[in-house]
């Protein structure tokens, strides 16, 4: 299933950002609510953003470019993330990121040119006693091997 | 024919198709005309039967698994007709695997719907809330204390004296946090009590609240755990609509709520300090200590912060009293361990048990070695953070103090078997790529001197001046063990360390160099 995301707009973004403004620290639910609408945090809501946490420019920034969660342009219409951490490698998963990254022709962290398919790295799903395990735009799978990860990277090619 | 079955909504189940398999049930009932329950519970914690599918029976509930969507039309003709079935594993409490365990925290876990909140009292939920609000602060304190709870996040410290230092401290408001920011590969444990018992976390956080004067509290997930935020948050509607979160609670004076706050995927977070800034909306940087959190924590003010196994180990302490708990475990280890068994393992799972027990035990009894059926060469364990042990320190007992005297640690309970194929030098490089990715930037020996472990591992791993590079590398351990600000950078040296100690032979010159010097 993709996610089907709203094109850019202020005056929507401006309203998403009021919804959360009077919660204590809230920046990151603000990025948060952000990016579920938008797909990602525009450059434009920084300063809004700003404005209306009473903090500088530099200091939303600075927390947007902190966390990896957050993009800074919109990802393609699938992502499929690996995870990448000790279970997931004891178990196989570095060959299994090295075949996806084959197929898809992209290393992780990027999306394929035709925009359908981000390939990531996520370090721990916590099934790490089902490992390897992936996440295909949010629906999890445990126990990966080259068949389930075929199927799993035709169908974000869909 | 009335059938009432149990199939977990448990991530980890989901991910090895416990939804399609729950559908395919409820489908195949309605061709046939066969009335059928199922309620969706968390998970048992036997993940290599996952999808586990249970049925009640007058005898208890009898167990079947993995199945699998194919599985469904025989698995129903054999319940009907309560006739053999290949993926029978018999009675569920009967299944030594699960019998030989010691669950308090996990007791209901995998045997109730989480969702309701009639089955979480009818289990012996918020007996003891019940006594805490009977017993007073200080009562509560004496037995938390008495239980020698200890953080179960990895640090360790007595749950009781933290809890004193923030009841002790004079402020306008105080706060709890829960840190489920679980970010260790190879744990697992946060997750599944938060999705297969949700209220019991909430119980132990509202006791904190009651017995340190805080009326508010925030659960701070990870973002890699969706249905967790979204059990975490189901349970906290109910338990409000139940009277057990907000004004007057339990019927009392007191007032506690909660909150669910959503991580973005930055590994130092778990770090409490870290954890704070980022509830407060900035960078996840780690704060120098002092002041400690108990004094000057969230928003500034006194904070009890724990880890989840902690909070949801207290309702049993106060519900059954302290002695109950501290009867098990070993030295200053008291009370049981979820201990979770992770990668390349046969029976991988949640294994709940006394403090004590062997790692040779949980690898190879328990866990039954490699799934690849290859020899178990080296576990990690306590997360990225955790030492590497070889096979020659299977004796080492599951215990804080045991695993520190032979330089490792037990952390969040999370263990990783590797079999022989592993290469130790890629598992210590990635030991520091892995600091270096997720450094908040703070301090210099963690910030630059995991970019500079990499790159010496990688010199060792070219065979460039190898004995030199691997001096250097441990000097640099020293430094980052004894420079940085937290555990990230503090406690990287361990998988390092301990894979140049106990795997040396993988660092040494690859065999052509050696034929050449020859």
């Amino acid at each position: 299933m993709t996610a089907v995301f709203e094109p850019w707009n202020e005056t929507r973004g401006g309203e998403i950002i009021a919804e959360h403004a009077n919660q204590e620290g809230a920046t990151l639910v603000i990025l948060h609510a952000l990016q579920e609408a938008f797909g990602h945090v525009p450059q434009a809501a920084i300063p809004m953003v700003a404005q209306a946490l009473n903090l500088s420019r530099a200091e939303v920034h600075g927390v947007f470019t902190f966390y990896h969660d957050f993009r800074h342009e919109p990802a393609g219409r699938h992502v499929l993330k690996l995870c990448r951490a000790e279970a997931c490698q004891a178990a196989g998963g570095d060959a299994l990121a090295a075949r996806a990254e084959a197929k898809l022709g992209v290393s992780l962290g990027n999306t394929t040119p035709d925009d359908r398919v981000t390939l990531e790295s996520i370090y721990c799903l916590g099934l790490c006693a089902t490992a390897p395990s992936a996440m295909l735009d949010g629906r999890l799978i445990g126990r990966l091997d080259q068949r389930r990860l075929d199927a799993l990277v035709a169908e974000a090619q869909r | 024919m009335n059938l009432r079955l149990f199939v977990a909504r448990d991530a980890g189940a989901i991910a090895v198709g416990a939804d399609e398999v729950a559908l395919a049930l409820e489908q195949a009932a309605s061709k046939r005309g066969l009335t059928i329950e199922i309620v969706r519970t968390g998970s048992r914690g036997m993940y290599w039967l996952e999808p586990l599918v249970e049925v009640a029976t007058p005898q208890g509930r009898i167990a079947f698994g993995p199945v699998t969507e194919a599985d469904v039309p025989s698995l129903l003709d054999a319940l009907a007709g309560n006739t053999p079935h290949l993926l029978r594993l018999g009675a569920t409490d009967e299944i030594p695997w699960l019998k030989r365990q010691t669950r308090l925290t996990f007791a209901r876990c995998g045997v109730i719907d989480p969702r309701s909140l009639d089955d979480y009292r009818a289990h012996g939920g918020y007996k003891g809330l019940e006594r805490a609000l009977s017993l007073g602060p200080d009562a509560i304190l004496n037995e938390v204390t008495a239980s020698g709870l200890r953080g179960r996040g990895g640090a360790g410290f007595p749950t009781g004296i933290k809890w004193k230092t923030v009841a002790q401290a004079k402020a306008d408001r105080k706060f709890i946090v829960c840190n489920a920011d679980e970010g260790d590969s190879g744990t697992f444990a946060d997750r599944m009590i938060m999705e297969g018992d949700p209220f019991l976390v909430i119980e132990g956080m509202t006791i904190a609240g009651l017995t340190v004067g805080a009326t508010k509290g925030y659960i701070y997930i990870r973002s890699e755990y969706p249905h967790a935020v979204e059990a975490m948050n189901a349970a906290i509607v109910t338990a409000k609509r139940g009277g057990y979160l907000g004004d007057r609670i339990g019927g009392s004076t007191h007032s506690f709520d909660l909150e669910v706050r959503v991580g973005a995927g930055a590994y130092v977070c778990g770090e409490e300090t870290s954890l704070l800034e980022s509830l407060e909306g900035r960078r996840g940087i780690v704060r120098a200590k002092p002041p400690l959190p108990a004094h000057y924590g969230l928003f500034g003010k006194p904070t009890v912060i724990n880890n989840v196994l902690s909070f949801a180990a207290v309702p049993f302490v106060l519900a059954e009293g302290a002695k109950a708990y501290a009867d098990f475990g070993m030295g200053r280890s008291r009370g049981t361990m979820p201990i979770q068994l992770a990668g390349n393992i046969r029976h991988g799972g949640l294994f709940e048990t006394a403090f004590g027990v062997t790692l040779g035990e949980l690898v190879d009894d328990i866990g039954g070695g490699t799934l690849t059926g290859r020899p178990v060469r080296a576990v990690q364990v306590g997360g990225p953070l955790g030492a590497y042990f070889p096979r020659a320190l299977f004796d080492t007992p599951f215990d804080y103090e045991a695993f520190a005297a032979r330089d490792g640690l037990i952390g969040h309970g999370g263990i990783v078997v590797f079999d022989d194929s592993v290469d130790m030098r890629r598992q210590a490089r990635f030991a520091m790529e892995f600091c270096a990715i997720e450094s908040c930037g703070k301090c210099t020996p963690c910030r630059i001197g995991s970019t500079r472990g990499v790159e010496t591992i990688e010199k060792i791993i070219n065979g460039e001046r190898v004995s030199e590079n691997i001096a250097l590398v441990e000097d640099l351990c020293n430094t980052m063990k004894f420079g940085s600000l937290c555990a990230l950078g503090g406690f990287t040296p361990y998988p390092v360390l301990s894979a140049l100690k106990h795997f040396r032979e993988d660092f040494a010159p690859a065999p052509t160099t050696l034929q050449a010097a020859e």
